[in-house]
């Protein structure tokens, strides 16, 4: 198990594949690699199919008698439905290059991890259950009959991956994982086989609006707690509105944010955000998810998670929406949302109130991203900034997979940081921008049973951290991802344990000058500021680069 | 592990070993030229054909292109009009990029753990055997339509010329030809000697590879060593476009081995990861606009979706709601 590998001896990794078949590699499952399976309640909740108590590591999963059949005209149903996916399984030409892009092959060596290799064990079935050379020549045409063990085989792998996109960016035909991965997990829910991991969060998410299950008093109640704190670090009072009709300006966030360190802080960031420009605007406790792991369910799924967004803007009779920090939660919102719930004509085409700008890529979803309302806000010099009150980190930023590829969102975050924090560095290019690193716990595989995949993934990412910390003395791993917060803690408390994780709204919430603000001596984590209680006097407004 | 290259490889030999006998007896010349190019090209035509409609019917559900660059945002914010294109013609321009240049191959690296680093450089190999093989492949395929059009088109000459502008041996041997032995040599090489590469490899893999290679042997064999007798493949070559074939007497066997293993190419491609050729043009992650937020794309599939509505919420929670004065809907 992780806990008991050393970084020394989880670096023991041999990225050379055996000479050997892969068809003839038995799979073996983990401990350590898996997540535990889905409860049946949990199932139950959205009416999905053949909820039932199983384990991975028995032989019997408990599948229905048919379920081959099920599993066969799902992927015929799937493969008519999305051309991606037919394509996909088509035009392969196993050159390699996506071999050594992914976070889990690069930190655990396993050649089913490579993201043809694990493309291929779906595509095998299609071409042994599909295409008439396949149906022939079985093997020969790299074709296998759907098994029991084929299914596991497929069911271990789907959650080895994160949906990062990573190897898509490096495949000369676009075949993009993901979308083989998002298919795959499709058909594997078609048996209640998801991981409990990532069907609690749905289930909690359809009833009480978010993954965490907090009710709507609690949601409540957690924010004004933050606001608290914020009373205590900063001096000022701050009254959050809720469920408020008539507010101009819907914010939803992943409710990670509402409910633990350091997600937060990145929340009393923007907290402070909003009071500091007077924002009129409301939070929602029934549309209380950003985030949306219905994405790592099924299609379907995501979409009925996702319809309360537009729903609760149009009850509340908002104009546009604002989103808060998450990855998955902006692939879905980018890409997703107004094809699966819009267009939400309702809505009005997005303003800044206070700068006048059009958020033009935003005009027919009405859904902006925080970091271009604030980079906008900054440019506009309407934020009075004081980026001495982050002179105590040395900061640098990890490309979230999912704004960086599904929707490419680089130089907002970017200036937003540099505006508020002065001693910011890269990583190296290889590892930001649109060629990131996964954080190697996303698309719901943020469980503690399955530490030693998360950290294996991890270690890419980690890996360049440590460099930057080496070098600059890096000290703060910045990100706009709820998930990244959520685990990128554990993995540098792995691999590089003098880095900690925040989220772009924190560092601006530290740099804000609040009207009314007292003396702050510390950072809205309550830590002490070195140096700054004389440098306050002469305070400084700094509005743009 | 080794049927997946050796059946292949047996499989071109035994195509090699009939197409020499078939191509020795007179009689038999017609059926190892004519009706084997004819079919060929009948079953390359309709399966490309039917194949492209196939993936066409399939619909593109939701907009998914893979963003490389900074997305159109604010007017101040440098744009990646062609990694992340927002118009037509930025896609335009990303899929020039990406079939004529191999974009996304040219940014491939090789990542290695070299004392709890992982390193990750450039390496452009497999871009620049993949960019000189399909780039001298279609040199070749056009520098051919000499044998086949009168009279031969004025680029066809142009290309000729310049291919064989070293004017080294006699005849002089093409750029091209020098080009595409070694670009698929490597290929190979890559694919039997790479480890990554060989796990992955399967028989349909090295099959295109050893066809290849074996057209390419035979061209330069029929060039160079068993000289054939270019007037009569010429009017072969006339007749077969013109419909009304004769094989003429005296072409050597070499010939008909080259014609059965392109044959056997051109009639493999619609069934094979060759259709690549086609894939790329309609691959939902590059052909697509990012303008996921400022248009609206269509599911023609879509089901309006079932979920808690607000109403709902608030009869299961409305105490608890109340108390925190949240306002309700219905008291």
């Amino acid at each position: 198990m992780a806990k008991e590998l050393t970084p020394q001896e989880m670096l023991r990794i041999d990225l050379t594949p055996p000479n050997r078949d892969w068809m003839d590699i038995p799979t073996v499952i983990k401990p350590g690699i898996y997540c535990y399976p889905a409860k049946p309640e949990k199932v139950e909740v959205l009416g999905m199919p053949n909820p039932h108590v199983w384990s991975p590591l028995d032989d019997d999963w408990g599948l229905p008698d048919d379920w081959k059949e099920t599993f066969l005209e799902g992927m015929r149903e799937r493969l008519n439905k999305h051309r991606s996916f037919k394509i996909f399984m088509d035009i392969c030409v196993r050159c390699g290059a996506c071999a050594d892009k992914c976070h889990f092959f690069l930190g655990s060596g396993d050649p089913k991890n490579m993201p043809v290799a694990r493309a291929e064990l779906i595509r095998s079935v299609y071409r042994g259950e599909f295409t008439k050379a396949g149906q022939i020549l079985g093997r020969l045409a790299g074709g296998r009959k759907l098994t029991e063990d084929v299914l596991k085989e497929i069911w271990y792998y789907m959650f080895q991956c994160t949906e990062c996109r990573r190897c898509s960016l490096f495949c000369p035909y676009g075949i993009d994982t993901a979308e083989v991965t998002i298919i795959g997990r499709e058909l594997i829910n078609l048996f209640g086989l998801n991981i409990n991991w990532i069907q609690e969060p749905v289930a909690n998410c359809y009833e009480t609006g978010n993954h965490l299950g907090l009710l709507p008093h609690t949601f409540k109640q957690n924010v004004e707690f933050m606001c608290m704190d914020i009373e205590e670090f900063v001096g000022i009072t701050i009254e959050p509105p809720f469920n408020r009709k008539g507010a101009e300006i819907l914010f939803v966030t992943p409710s990670g944010d509402v409910f633990a360190e350091p997600g937060i802080y990145t929340l009393m960031g923007y907290l402070l955000l909003f009071e500091h420009i007077g924002l009129d605007y409301t939070w929602s406790t029934y549309a209380s998810e950003g985030g949306n792991f219905g994405f790592f369910t099924a299609l379907d799924v995501a979409q009925r998670l996702n319809a309360k967004i537009y729903a609760e803007a149009k009850r509340l009779g908002v104009k546009w929406i604002l989103g808060g920090e998450c990855g998955h939660m902006w692939r879905v919102v980018h890409q997703y949302m107004n094809t699966f719930n819009g267009p939400p004509d309702f809505l009005e085409e997005p303003v800044n109130p206070l700068t006048g700008t059009k958020f033009e890529n935003a005009k027919s979803a009405k859904m902006v991203h925080i970091s271009e309302f604030t980079a906008d806000l900054i440019k506009h010099g309407k934020l009075k900034l004081n980026p001495r009150r982050n002179d105590h980190l040395k900061v640098t930023y990890h490309d979230s997979c999912n704004p960086s590829r599904g929707m490419g969102m680089f130089e907002e975050p970017r200036y937003v940081i540099k505006n508020v924090c002065k001693n910011f560095y890269e990583m190296p290019e290889n590892t930001i921008r649109e060629q990131t690193f996964c954080c190697g716990s996303g698309a719901g595989l943020n469980a503690g049973e399955n530490m030693e995949l998360r950290l294996r993934g991890g270690l890419p990412r980690a890996n360049a951290v440590k460099y930057v910390h080496e070098r600059f003395g890096v000290n703060m791993l910045s990100c706009v991802c709820a998930i990244d917060r959520a685990v990128l803690p554990a993995s540098m408390e792995y691999w590089v344990p003098e880095v900690n994780v925040c989220g772009v709204s924190e560092l601006v919430g530290n740099a804000l000058i609040m009207e009314g603000e007292h003396d702050r001596p510390t950072d809205l984590r309550g830590e002490e500021i070195p140096g700054i209680a004389k440098a306050e006097g002469e305070e400084e407004v700094k509005e743009d680069v | 592990m080794a049927a997946r290259i050796l059946f292949p490889l047996a499989v071109v030999l035994a195509i090699v070993a009939v197409a020499l006998i078939g191509g020795s007896i007179s009689f038999l010349q017609p059926l190892f030229s004519v009706a084997l190019l004819y079919v060929a090209f009948a079953i390359f035509f309709f399966g490309f054909m039917a194949k492209v409609i196939n993936w066409a019917k399939s619909p593109v559900p939701f907009r998914i292109p893979t963003t490389a660059g900074q997305e159109f945002s604010l007017p101040w914010i440098k744009w990646s009009k062609i990694d992340n294109p927002s118009t037509t013609g930025g896609v335009l321009l990303r899929m020039f990029f990406e079939v004529c240049l191999f974009r996304s191959l040219f940014r491939n690296m090789r990542t290695d753990l070299r004392s709890g680093w992982l390193i990750h450089s450039p390496t452009k190999w497999l871009w620049l055997l993949a960019l000189g093989f399909h780039y001298s492949f279609l040199i070749i395929a056009l520098r051919h339509l000499r044998l086949f059009v009168q009279p031969i088109p004025g680029f066809v000459e142009t290309l000729d010329a310049v291919d064989g502008m070293f004017q080294i041996g006699i005849p002089p041997i093409y750029l091209t030809d020098i080009i595409i032995l070694l670009a698929v040599s490597g290929l190979l090489i890559r694919r039997l000697c790479l480890p990554k590469v060989r796990f992955i490899s399967l028989a349909a893999d090295y099959f295109p590879l050893f066809l290849i290679l074996g057209i390419v042997i035979s061209g330069l064999l029929m060039r160079f060593v068993f000289r054939v007798d270019i007037t009569a493949v010429k009017a072969l070559a006339n007749g077969i476009v013109s419909l009304h074939p004769v094989v003429p007497k005296g072409i050597g066997a070499i010939f008909f081995v080259h014609i059965a293993l392109v044959s056997t190419l051109i009639a493999y491609f619609p069934f094979s990861k060759l259709m690549h050729m086609g894939g790329v043009f309609m691959s939902p992650t590059r052909n697509l606009a990012n303008t996921n937020r400022m248009a609206y794309h269509e599911n023609p599939w879509r089901k309006p979706p079932k979920f808690h509505s607000y109403e709902e919420y608030e009869d299961m929670y409305r105490d608890y709601m109340k108390e925190a004065g949240l306002p309700l809907e219905r008291e």
